[in-house]
This record gives structure tokens, sequence and C-alpha cells, in this order.
């Protein structure tokens, strides 16, 4: 069995909840590696809850025993924690082709986090439309991973991927 | 070639799975587990198990919120939140599990259910080892908030040091909460805001849930002697040392709102113990009650 083949097949199953974003573009599939007959496949978990990790290991699994690998053993990887700043390009592309905003960079705080009392502030643009007229709805969404957006141009709500 | 026998086939890796469970039978499968020279199991143990409580009690309270919420958005910022703390109990439940089987709970020969699932369903309200913060009913909105500030300012100020666990476990669910607590407290230090310049009655409200709250403030700062322990061997927090940065932050929520803090008695101790003792209030086995009577009802349930 190839270890290439298995890194395509890996490479290529999508993100239960963003179904536009394979596990790759994602950032969450983190290595792909093979032990005589057993691959191991080793993810990570974009929030601490995230829900869509069962579905992941069962997608990664099926899918790769289409292609023959019968011993695939999926792991988590906790260290380094994930950040949206390892959404791929093309990730960030599929996202705006299916009307989610994609997220910025990553706050990242050496000393303490600050407090933030005031909406926070995002230069983003409306994935419809294109116009920067836009509101704060929630800083929680659909899934833990996203805000959600109105436009003001458009008056569509649109979601948006929190940087973390 | 993968047809499904079972409409669970699809979303279970095994056919047969224990039938609360949450599927992905281990958080940290493939992690590595193994105790950092010069640290002591069982304290590890236990210590992952009082910051694993406070995540699932807490949880467990804001999840009732569900469907609940003054609106759509909160309802939907409170979910997450709770599932957020859901996450990190997993995680910190499963690694001590992992540290010291002697603290999961015995079950039936042959039982399927996982050692997470044993800690959070099966362990009677003694064996929690959660600050008692987290168990008094929500009350209403303005209650939820002030808690929600109280217990993610402290929670924040924990992991943020947690980060630098010599337990490279323990250091990884830190890093990772981190990140999640921010927008907890900075939801709820905005909420905090908006309600105290609101309305009277608003305000009103959110006083009175603060003074509720505020009780059972000082006991997030006393040292458990597994706290001291975890302290000394470098794997966690002594909570008294975060005092001081948890006053800072919550006295800028409180300035800005004009709000003084309560002056209010705290809740003492029972018989010397407090929560991190296994000592508990009064709504804590009405809520293990609820959360935990499907799962002991079915200990070999699967599907």
């Amino acid at each position: 069995m190839s270890l290439d083949l298995a890194r395509r097949v890996a490479a290529e199953v999508t993100d239960p909840e963003m179904p536009m974003l394979t596990l790759a573009d994602l950032g969450v599939l983190r290595d792909v590696t093979q032990d005589g007959e057993t691959l191991t496949v080793t993810i990570t978990p974009t929030y601490s809850g995230c829900p869509a990790m069962a579905t992941m290991r069962d997608d990664l699994v099926h899918r790769l025993a289409d292609h023959g690998f019968d011993h695939v053993d999926v792991r988590v990887s906790l260290t380094p924690a994930w950040s949206t700043d390892w959404i791929s390009d093309e990730g960030r592309r599929a996202l705006r082709d299916h009307g989610i905003s994609a997220p910025g960079p990553a706050p990242r705080h050496d000393g303490p986090v600050p407090l933030s009392l005031l909406p926070t502030r995002r230069e983003l643009t409306c994935p419809r439309c294109g116009s920067a007229d836009v509101r704060l709805t929630s800083e929680f969404g659909a899934t833990a991973c996203k805000a959600m957006y109105r436009c003001s141009g458009c008056l569509e709500p649109f979601d948006h991927v929190k940087g973390i | 070639m993968s047809d499904h026998d079972s409409v669970y086939d699809g979303l279970l890796g095994d056919s047969e799975g224990w039938a609360f469970g949450t599927s992905f039978e281990d958080p940290l499968a493939g992690v590595d587990t193994t105790i950092p020279a010069g640290v002591d199991a069982g304290a590890l143990a236990t210590y992952c198990l009082m910051l694993g409580d406070d995540a699932l009690i807490y949880s467990h309270r804001l999840s009732q919120w569900t469907s609940n919420a003054p609106d759509l958005e909160e309802d939907i910022a409170l979910a997450n939140i709770a599932l957020d703390l859901l996450g990190q109990a997993r995680l910190l439940l499963a690694r001590a599990a992992a540290a010291d089987s002697a603290v999961v709970p015995p079950l039936p020969e042959g039982s399927p259910v996982p050692p997470e699932d044993a800690l959070a369903f099966f362990r009677d309200e003694a064996g929690f080892r959660n600050v008692r913060l987290v168990e008094p009913d929500n009350g209403d909105f303005a209650v939820t908030i002030a808690r929600l500030l109280v217990f993610s300012t402290y929670r924040l100020a924990l992991l943020q040091r947690l980060r630098a666990s010599n337990d490279p476990v323990l250091a990884a669910i830190a890093t990772k909460g981190v990140k999640e607590v921010t927008y907890h407290r900075d939801y709820a230090g905005r909420w905090f805001l908006t309600l105290a310049r609101g309305t009277e009655e608003s305000r009103r409200r959110l006083l009175a849930g603060l003074a509720l709250v505020w009780p059972l403030y000082d006991e997030l700062f006393r040292t458990h002697p597994v706290e001291t322990a975890a302290d000394n061997q470098g794997f966690g927090v002594d909570p008294s040392g975060l005092a001081d940065e948890v006053g800072v932050v919550l006295e800028q929520v409180l300035t800005t709102s004009g709000v003084e803090r309560p002056d209010v008695a705290p809740t003492g101790a029972v018989n010397g113990q407090m929560g991190r003792g296994g000592r508990h209030t009064e709504a804590m086995g009405r809520l293990l009650a609820e959360m935990q009577v499907v799962a002991r009802a079915h200990p070999m349930g699967l599907w």
C-alpha cells in the first residue's frame, strides 16, 4: 500500500460541519505515517469541545478502508494547539465561495490576555457583496469556531470564522 | 463497499459503543500520558479532577439555558461556552484517569463505560472536587452573567499560568483553554456592562445576581493541600496566587460599570472542607441527580 495514496485520500476527507473544507485545508490533519500494514493518522481538535472529532475519525477510517487501508489508527495531537492561521489559502477561498468570511490573523498574547469590553472590531467584508459595512450580531455562532455578522449593504447575515 | 447495517454505523467507529458516551473513545488517544519525573500520580489525578469538575459542573449548569435564553444569540452563546467547557472537562477527566486509575469508580464486570464517563456519571457527590461557585441554579440571565464573569475571569487566570505546567498534557489543555475562555470572559464582561448601564430593572437584577454569587468568591483562592502539592511539584497552580490578578480584572469591569463589590460574608467551610475537599452546596445533589440518572440506570447500556 502506498503512503502517498493514503495521504491523498486522508487529505480529501472533508470537515463534517464545514464540508467545503478538507481536513487538510482546515489544518486539522497533522500527519499520516505508515508502519507495516498500519496507518497512523494524526488529527488535532479545533476547539476542546469540538463534537466533530468522532465523525472526522470515522470518515477517515471509512475513506481509507475504501482504498484498501484496513488498519488505520487515528490519534489526537494537542500540541501545538490548532490555530485558524493553519487554514490554507485554498481553504480560505472555499469558505468565501460558500458565503463564510475567512478568519484574520489569530490574536497573540505574550503577557496576560487583555480584557475587551467593547465589541471585537475586525476588518472584514461581506462574502456575498463585498461591502465593508458589516455589523457583529454575536460572537458565537452555529459552531464553536464562528461568529455571526450581518451585512448593512446587502442585508444578508453571514458567518465569520473567528481567529484563534 | 462501506454499506451500513445500522444507521449508527456511519456515526460510530465501533458497532457497539456505550449508549451515553461521546463515541470518540478517548480524547487523549495517542497522546503521551507518561507522568513527569517528580510528580505524584495520585496528586496529579486529583488536581485534574478539580479543574475538570469545575468545567463539567458549570458546563451542565450553562447547558440548562439551551432553548431558554432571552434570545437566540444568547442561547447559542451560552451553549457554545458550555460546549467549550465540556471539551475541557473531557480532556481533564481523561487525563485524571490516565494518571491514576484509582480515581475511577468501579463498574460492573464488562461495563462498556470509558473512564471519563465513569468519572462524570458514576462518582458520588463527595467525590467531586469542583469549587462551589459552579453549583447553584442559574437564576435569571443577570445572575448567570455575574457568575460567568467571576468564573471565566478566575479560570482564564488559572489556565494562563497552567500553560507552564511541567505535565505536557495539562500544559496543552491549558493552552487550548486560554483561547476559548478569553471569549467567555469578554462575553460576560460586555453583558455585565450592558446590564449595569441598561435599565433600572437590568441594573437591579445584576446587583442582586452579583450579591448572590459573591459569597462563593473567596473559596476560589483557598488552597487545598492537593493544590499545594501541584504547585510544589510544578504541574499545577496555587490558587491563592491568582487573587490579585482576578481582582484587578474584575475591578476593571466593576468600575466601568459603576458597580461596587458586594459587602457579603463568604460561605464558610463545612467540617473544614469546601468544594475542593468534596463538600458541596445543597444544589449539587439535585444537579448530579439530573446529570447522572440515565447513565446510572443503564451502566451496561449499548447500542
